[in-house]
């Protein structure tokens, strides 16, 4: 391996690069999936490839390839080089990158009991277990029981000296019960939608899920929701649980502070942001009990790793203090423009694509309002909305609306009414702003978002988002005519 | 250019039976992919970003006794073979029985023209021509004084699927874009697309000049009160609404589960609306064949505003007793079936007729993350982007800024007043769903949500 990356990279400084790296990147996959008390889709993959980026008199060109030969190597890094050299033909300040200094270092994400050892059949019984719960209950017409592992070995080396080998681990799992009728259909999911719960880590996460205890709730709850009430319209104090704040969270913090989105850079694709740099330590974000931090040395988290794909280590930086916005997402290229080193939070979702910058865990830090029984008895009048069903947001981040799966009314400080299709929407800073309680750390999840996409070429990422519930005042709900 | 990874038809060939060979007992499909592909990005008016990228992938599938194993790799030496082949035994052997499983498809031998959606200039593409692209853009926006951001791409795209019951199809295409979103830096913006197999057909200028020209008239946009309103949806924002629709509705799956808008048999959308998918179609961004190898078959999804089929894989045509339109993706999975290119029948007006007669509505060019609120009722979420509009009087009077539309596009789709003549080639931004559509003209479309002045200051 050393020698492909020496010729890599002396190829391209040959070629005139003023700056190289070379990632070279094996990721296996295993997914499997139950659907009605059948194996539906049991797969594995295995990618292996290397990418070569470049500057060239402060233009980026980037080649990728899936075959690991001398002269395919070298072809691609001339290939890197040709394309900053196209890259030339428009462009304007020569990029610099910051004084990160290069790391030689190894990392590797801690698990207990590695989930590519964990037998198939022993992965399938808890998948079966959980589906044949869900079974049981009449009315439930669809059942999905998931999981999922990745494993990345990836090198990192550059012109800079750096020369870091990490392993990241990853496991997830999740199970969903739908119903429908002549004209309705409903969906509940545990522990969250979109596959379930996603970590860093191995096995004993999934075990830690213990998805058979929780089937039968889910699937009473989505047989119920058939004949449940629409939730109502207007104004409401509002109580989102711990997964759907994280996705709130992920919308309305994660990817507007991405410091490329606010200078511009993803405008034709996802947007910009209304983050802009005149409100770096000067915006009210949120009220004052809001904090948020992007930690990628959170234990467990999606968004955790050693170094980030230009080389930086992990870091936790603080985003909004006492509501006020202080801190984004940043990388080698973008931080010297806001006067920082990069806070390493610049990645890439494979060997054949360039690192962009992602969020780490932007994470909500738990509050003071006790459990979620706490929060709902301190409530007169409102609403808890559970586990998301729908995420939107401008191109701004700034105008969002989101369907939950379930929702269920409060009055006099006790869960009343289930309601279905429960919707809310608002203004980033108004509603981050009327946030006037958090629970605390023993209601504080860590959730991994595995799915968040972005750039062109798109790349799937995960990420993470720690929340608690929390309460929100005067809150637009039940959207749209039903 | 993006050279491809060398794999001829002789090797390709050489490469799926040696595969299917080592499958000695259980039948087996081999799926083979190659892609080339290379995207020049610029933003704030330069070149940003500019990658490259070729990769080969193989993936099988052995089927023995209902049970099913799947492994795929991109190492495709004889040593990257074994291993996947064996990885997928491995899976077989423990899997459990799927009464309900998908099937390997019948040989059926594709009979599009093999040079179908494949253009060589595209193929043969290289970073100058795509930064010299990129420039006309920016040139455009240069003389609007606007910001111009955007991505000139081009792939080269081969799928190949042998399995064990002599199916043998293979097909190539090529893929050229060039999008770009113009920002004149105080809220004004415009967007413009276009795209083919053949990036002789896209006229970079014309492109950047379509978006400056939505930009500089976007400028000093006002708030819009939300409510229902008579709306002009031009082609971006059809294309979209298209696309949500193939995802909430358009598969053979989505019914079975009983999460699908489409009424089989049912009056579902206006008298005036026809929807179908047809891949082997050269207006659109033809594919012949799917990932089972069964070639496309067009499918008329809503005919005269009625729902009357929905697209099939292997698994979905078995269990309901047709045959397979051509619709599969990677078998098995648990998505289902998936229609990707989309026709939507035009009409007669000229979109600046169909202002004609509205007191007071909105244009809209595009729509920005939709996303699904309730898939059996066709119910969407989105904004609106890049080009907003106030209509007053049967004519556009002034740009508004961006608002919010929560609605059942079943229902809007039942009160479009007039069709447009002219049908444009949309791609989704990245679900792989290719549309050709007119501009329409609904009585009424909900906006529930305006972000307002002072929030986006």
């Amino acid at each position: 391996m050393q020698e492909l990356i020496d010729l890599a990279l002396d190829v391209a400084h040959s070629a005139g690069a003023g700056y190289a790296d070379m990632r070279i990147v094996e990721r296996t996959t295993e997914s499997l999936t139950v659907k009605n008390g059948d194996l539906a889709e049991a797969r594995s993959h295995r990618s292996a490839g290397f990418g070569v980026r470049v500057l060239l008199d402060g233009a980026w060109g980037f080649a990728g390839s899936s075959r690991m030969e001398r002269a395919e190597v070298e072809r691609t890094a001339r290939e890197a080089v040709a394309i900053a050299r196209a890259s030339g033909l428009a462009t304007r300040e020569p990029i610099v990158l910051d004084d990160s200094p290069p790391a030689v270092a190894v990392y590797h994400t801690p698990y207990r009991e590695d989930p590519f050892g964990v037998p198939l059949d022993e992965k399938l019984r808890l998948l079966f277990e959980a589906d044949a719960v869900m079974g049981k209950v009449a009315g439930v017409t669809l059942r999905t029981s998931s999981m999922e592992f990745g494993r990345e070995r990836k090198t990192f080396a550059s012109t800079e000296g750096a020369r870091i080998e990490q392993e990241i681990v990853d496991s997830g799992a999740g199970i969903e019960a739908m119903a429908f009728n002549e004209h309705e259909v409903q969906r509940r999911s545990y522990p969250q939608s979109a596959g379930g719960q996603h970590v860093t880590g191995g096995f004993e996460a999934i075990r830690d899920l213990h998805l058979a205890d929780n089937a039968h709730r889910i699937a009473e709850e989505a047989v119920a929701l058939l004949d449940a009430p629409q939730c109502p319209s207007g104004q409401m104090t509002l109580i989102v649980d711990s997964p759907q704040l994280a996705l709130q969270v992920h919308e309305s913090c994660g990817h507007p502070i991405e410091l490329d989105r606010v200078l511009g850079m993803e405008a034709s694709f996802a947007g910009t942001s209304f983050l802009t740099l005149d409100k770096l330590d000067q915006l009210q974000y949120g009220s004052e009990i809001v904090n948020m931090e992007a930690d990628a040395t959170a234990p467990g988290g999606l968004g955790t790793f050693g170094f980030d794909d230009e080389g930086v280590a992990a870091q936790k930086v603080p985003i909004v203090t006492a509501g006020r916005l202080v801190g984004y997402l940043t990388s080698r290229e973008t931080a010297p423009i806001i006067g920082r080193r990069s806070m390493g939070s610049s990645r890439a979702s494979g060997w054949n694509v360039i690192p962009l910058i992602r969020m780490t865990n932007v994470n909500l830090r738990p509050g003071e309002a006790g459990t979620l029984d706490d929060l709902i008895a301190d409530t007169a009048d409102g609403l808890f909305v559970s586990t998301n069903h729908s995420w939107s947001i401008d191109d701004r981040r700034l105008n969002f609306q989101f369907g939950t799966e379930i929702g269920w009314l409060i009055r006099n400080g006790r869960l009343t009414q289930m309601v279905k299709n429960p919707t809310y929407t608002g203004i980033t800073p108004r509603f981050w702003g009327s946030c006037d309680a958090i629970c605390g750390l023993s209601e504080w999840t860590l959730w991994g978002v595995p799915n968040c996409g972005k750039g062109e070429p798109m790349q799937t990422h995960g990420v993470g988002h720690g929340a608690a519930p929390a309460r929100f005042r005067g809150v637009e709900v039940g959207v749209g005519r039903w | 250019m993006v050279e491809p990874l060398g794999w001829d038809s002789a090797a390709l060939e050489s490469l799926l039976s040696h595969t299917l060979s080592l499958a000695t007992d259980a039948q087996a499909e081999a799926i083979f992919t190659e892609r080339s592909a290379a995207l020049t990005r610029f933003a704030n008016s330069r070149i940003h970003q500019n990658v490259a990228e070729r990769d080969a992938t193989l993936r099988i599938r052995l089927v023995r006794d209902m049970r099913t194993g799947v492994a795929s790799t991109n190492r495709l030496d004889d040593e990257g073979l074994r291993e996947v082949v064996e990885r997928a035994s491995a899976t077989l052997a423990l899997a459990t029985p799927n009464p309900n499983g998908a099937p390997l498809a019948a040989p059926s031998p594709s009979t599009a023209d093999p040079g179908l959606g494949f253009v060589a200039a595209t193929a043969r593409a290289d970073p100058e021509l795509r930064a010299v692209g990129a420039r006309a853009v920016i040139a455009a926006g240069d003389a609007g004084h606007l910001e111009a951001s955007g991505a000139f791409s081009t792939e080269t795209a081969t799928l190949a699927v042998a399995n064990s019951r002599g199916m043998r199809n293979t097909h190539s295409v090529t893929q050229a874009k060039l999008l770009t979103v113009m920002m004149d830096g105080d809220g004004g913006s415009g967007y413009a697309q276009a795209t083919g197999p053949d990036i002789r057909a896209i006229d970079p200028a014309a492109v950047g000049e379509e978006a400056a020209d939505k930009a500089s008239r976007s400028h000093d946009a006002v708030d819009l009160e939300p409510g229902e309103y008579p709306v002009i949806l031009e082609e971006y924002a059809v294309a979209t609404i298209l696309e949500y629709l193939s995802w909430m509705g358009f598969s053979a799956l989505a019914v079975e589960e009983g999460r699908s808008f489409m009424d089989l048999g049912q009056q579902i959308m206006g008298p005036n609306v026809s929807i179908w998918d047809d891949g082997l179609d050269p207006l659109g961004l033809p594919t012949a064949i799917d990932y089972e190898g069964v070639p496309k078959q067009r499918v008329d999804l809503i005919s005269d505003g009625v729902a009357r089929a929905v697209v099939h894989d292997t698994a979905t045509a078995a269990r309901a007793g047709v045959a397979s339109t051509g619709h599969g993706l990677p078998a098995p999975n648990a998505f289902g079936p998936m229609a990707w290119n989309l026709f939507m029948s035009p009409g007669s007006s000229a979109k600046e007729v169909m202002l004609s007669g509205i007191e007071r509505g909105v244009w809209v060019t595009r729509l920005h993350y939709v996303n699904i609120v309730h898939a059996k009722r066709g119910i969407l979420t989105g904004m609106t982007k890049d080009g907003t509009f106030l209509i007053e009087d049967g004519r556009i009077s002034r740009p508004i800024r961006n608002l919010r539309f929560t609605q059942s596009i079943p229902e809007a789709f039942s009160t479009i007043e007039a069709i447009g003549s002219e049908t444009r080639l949309v791609a989704a931004e990245y679900s792989g769903i290719n549309a050709r559509v007119p501009a329409l003209r609904l009585a009424k479309f909900a906006f529930t949500g305006a972000t307002g002045a002072e929030a986006q200051d």
